[in-house]
């Protein structure tokens, strides 16, 4: 899912949601929440344009009528965030690629998931393809069967419950995941380990992972601990799903998305207007943000801010007047030997009354933080790893190797990018997987059985075209 | 072959290219998409078209030129790379032993001339000269053909390079350039005039 931040008046609104059995549920939530984040971002910048209603259909209609000078603005913000995307996408597709050609162990054949039961060593290709099918069409139900229930959680305020499940998910990425891939990479380095280091260096990574992901941290840290558990939940996708089915699965849930996000009565959508509605914050894990996750929490516990501190004003009022009598005996803690040390070092500086007012008076900063070149672009975790399953997928298997891969790649970044521009010029939700897995998929297929026998020939007698 | 081959070969083929990726088209976002997706951007560009551009058409063309560049030469170079830092001894059963020289050098020669080629296209386009386009087809068809020399690197390297510093000189007076500002950038001092909108 893809969104741009409501940084301009109108709202440029992307939606995508991704699904699949581990951590569909982290990612449907992850929707639930970028969609609540989204309307809440929009409810925000609502507000001094006091349009209270959150259809979707009303902002198209007045998206028809916008300035060309708004419409570069749109262009050159549009760019930028495009740009903040491809870089984390880009990260992740090289972790996922330069894993598969180097560890052993995520393309090799150690059975199957369980939401796949069928398996792809049959006779003859016909069973294949039935079996393939098949594969698909249950881990598209189950992926549906937990949507609805997301939505059905969402609707009847379990959040403790989906809380629950996100952290459950978290920690087993983190923690479970990130081990066998340590491992992994260690035998194929061969590098001796002991399992107290690697106790350590484990337990570290999680904990520091968790805190980043599910609370605070610095920006760049959580961005590198998403795009690193997007890459995991990629690996155990390419290692455990077999070849055809992973195409079919890829295919499916382009279709899915779009029919999720653009139908009425589409779950995704439905958990939009119920977010609407609600006007709630998000979980910031399982979202990946180009900026600071907390500008939105600071701007959501303002309201609170404001009314707490309204209620703790009336309880002011009547300490007041015990405390006015000591309010000039009340030095706040600057005491005689504070300012002593103050005058020997800076000098006889204090600030009075009118320089405190007038420093008061200024704006507060939480302002400038709403500029719109702060605003970035967020992106679901889901799409992150569908990219780099298919491009994974593609190094894994193609027999043109790395001529396939990086036209899947390239594929996928041109998807993207029109898809962010579709949404500049659309202004309503669209879904991100389709596109981006439609090129990938035709261009998967058809470099390796077109092109790349051409360019083996051309490479083998040195022409060049 | 060995981590020395890889990385000559690799700087040989992509450095240039990647040098006037990193000095003209990474700081500007709009630049690093037309980069990627080329001509699908070209529509939107010039919707927003108002008098002032975000990009000017020959900023358009170079990058456009140069992407397809760099992808023709990724999907020549990719896969020699790959093998050369695999075992293997290069001509072993005859061929020349400089096929993964050669071929970086090919591949940069091939690089250069699709940045050119999209500029001088792009300017055919514009002014609707179409001898411009057709001798861009052309000159292209002939590097290719040169090709067919390949074992014998003289016949198709050189002449390649000649094709190149021509069609080099030839895009640098259509972007407006001109021979004071050439000599004024190698004697390290600033041009005195901005290049005017190529004629």
């Amino acid at each position: 899912m893809t969104e741009l931040s409501a940084h301009l008046p109108q709202f440029q609104h992307g939606q995508l949601t991704e699904n699949f059995p581990d951590n569909h549920l982290c990612n449907t939530n992850d929707n639930s929440e970028r969609r609540r984040h989204d309307n809440s971002e929009r409810r925000r910048n609502d507000n001094p344009e006091s349009e209270t209603n959150g259809q979707p259909q009303n902002r198209t209609q007045q998206v028809v009528e916008q300035d060309e000078e708004d419409e570069e603005l749109t262009l050159k913000y549009g760019a930028k965030h495009v740009i903040m995307l491809f870089a984390p996408v880009t990260l992740c597709m090289v972790v996922v690629v330069a894993t598969i050609k180097s560890v052993s162990f995520y393309t090799r054949k150690d059975g199957q998931l369980i939401y796949t039961p069928f398996t792809e060593d049959t006779d003859t290709v016909g069973q294949r393809a039935l079996n393939s099918i098949l594969n698909a069409a249950i881990m598209i139900s189950v992926i549906i069967v937990m949507t609805i229930l997301l939505v059905v959680l969402y609707k009847y305020r379990c959040y403790k419950v989906i809380h629950g499940w996100l952290i459950i998910s978290s920690l087993l990425l983190l923690f479970f995941f990130s081990f066998i891939y340590l491992g992994e990479v260690f035998k194929t380095y061969n590098v001796a380990m002991d399992y107290i280091t690697l106790a350590l260096m484990i337990w570290n990574f999680g904990v520091v992972g968790m805190i980043c992901i599910h609370w605070k941290g610095p920006l760049r840290l959580q961005q590198a601990y998403l795009i690193m558990i997007s890459a995991l939940m990629a690996l155990v996708f390419i290692k455990y799903l077999p070849e055809w089915t992973a195409w079919l699965i890829l295919a499916v849930i382009s279709v899915y998305d779009l029919v999720a996000v653009l139908c009425p009565k589409g779950p995704l959508r439905m958990l939009v207007e119920t977010a609407q509605e609600r006007n709630e914050t998000l979980f910031p894990a399982l979202i990946y943000s180009s900026t600071m996750m907390w500008l939105v929490n600071m701007a959501e516990e303002d309201p609170e801010a404001q009314r707490k501190a309204s209620k703790s004003s009336t309880y002011d009022k009547q300490a007041n007047q015990i405390q006015n009598e000591d309010a000039d005996l009340d030095d706040g803690g600057f005491n005689p030997e504070w300012e002593q040390q103050r005058d020997s070092r800076i000098g006889p500086l204090e600030s009075t009354p009118e320089s405190r007012a007038a420093v008061q008076a200024l704006p507060s900063n939480s302002q400038a933080s709403e500029d719109p070149e702060e605003r970035g672009v967020k992106l679901g975790l889901g799409d992150f790893i569908f990219y780099s399953v298919l491009v994974g997928k593609a190094s894994a298997t193609a027999s043109g190797d790395w001529n396939t891969t990086l036209a899947c790649f390239v594929a996928i970044l041109i998807g993207l990018c029109l898809t962010l521009l579709l949404l500049a010029i659309f202004k309503k939700a669209l879904p991100a997987l389709p596109i981006s897995i439609t090129f990938g998929l035709v261009f998967y297929f058809a470099t390796d059985n077109l092109v790349q026998p051409f360019m083996d020939q051309l490479a083998f007698h040195q022409f060049y075209i | 072959m060995t981590l020395a081959v890889f990385f000559g070969c690799s700087f040989i083929a992509f450095g240039p290219a990647l040098g006037l990726c990193l000095f003209s088209v990474v700081r500007e976002p709009l630049r690093v998409i037309i980069l990627v997706a080329g001509k699908a951007i070209e529509g939107l560009v010039a919707l927003s078209e108002d008098g002032c551009s975000p990009i000017s058409i020959q900023q358009m063309a170079y990058v456009a030129g140069l992407g397809f560049g760099l992808m023709s030469g990724a999907f020549s170079m990719i896969n020699l790379l790959a093998d050369a830092l695999g075992p293997g001894t290069v001509g072993i059963h005859g061929d020349s032993q400089l096929y993964f020289l050669t071929s970086a050098f090919m591949t940069m020669v091939m690089i250069f001339l699709h940045t050119f080629w999209g500029i001088l296209f792009f300017h055919g386009c514009e002014t609707q000269r179409w001898w411009e386009m057709v001798a861009v087809i052309f000159t292209h068809l002939i590097v290719s053909g040169l090709t067919f020399w390949n074992p014998l690197y003289l016949g198709s390297l050189i002449p390649s390079y000649l094709l190149m510093f021509a069609t080099a000189a030839w895009a640098y007076v259509l972007s407006g350039g001109c021979t004071q500002n050439l000599l004024r950038s190698l004697q390290g001092q600033q041009s005195e005039t901005s290049p005017q909108p190529g004629s």
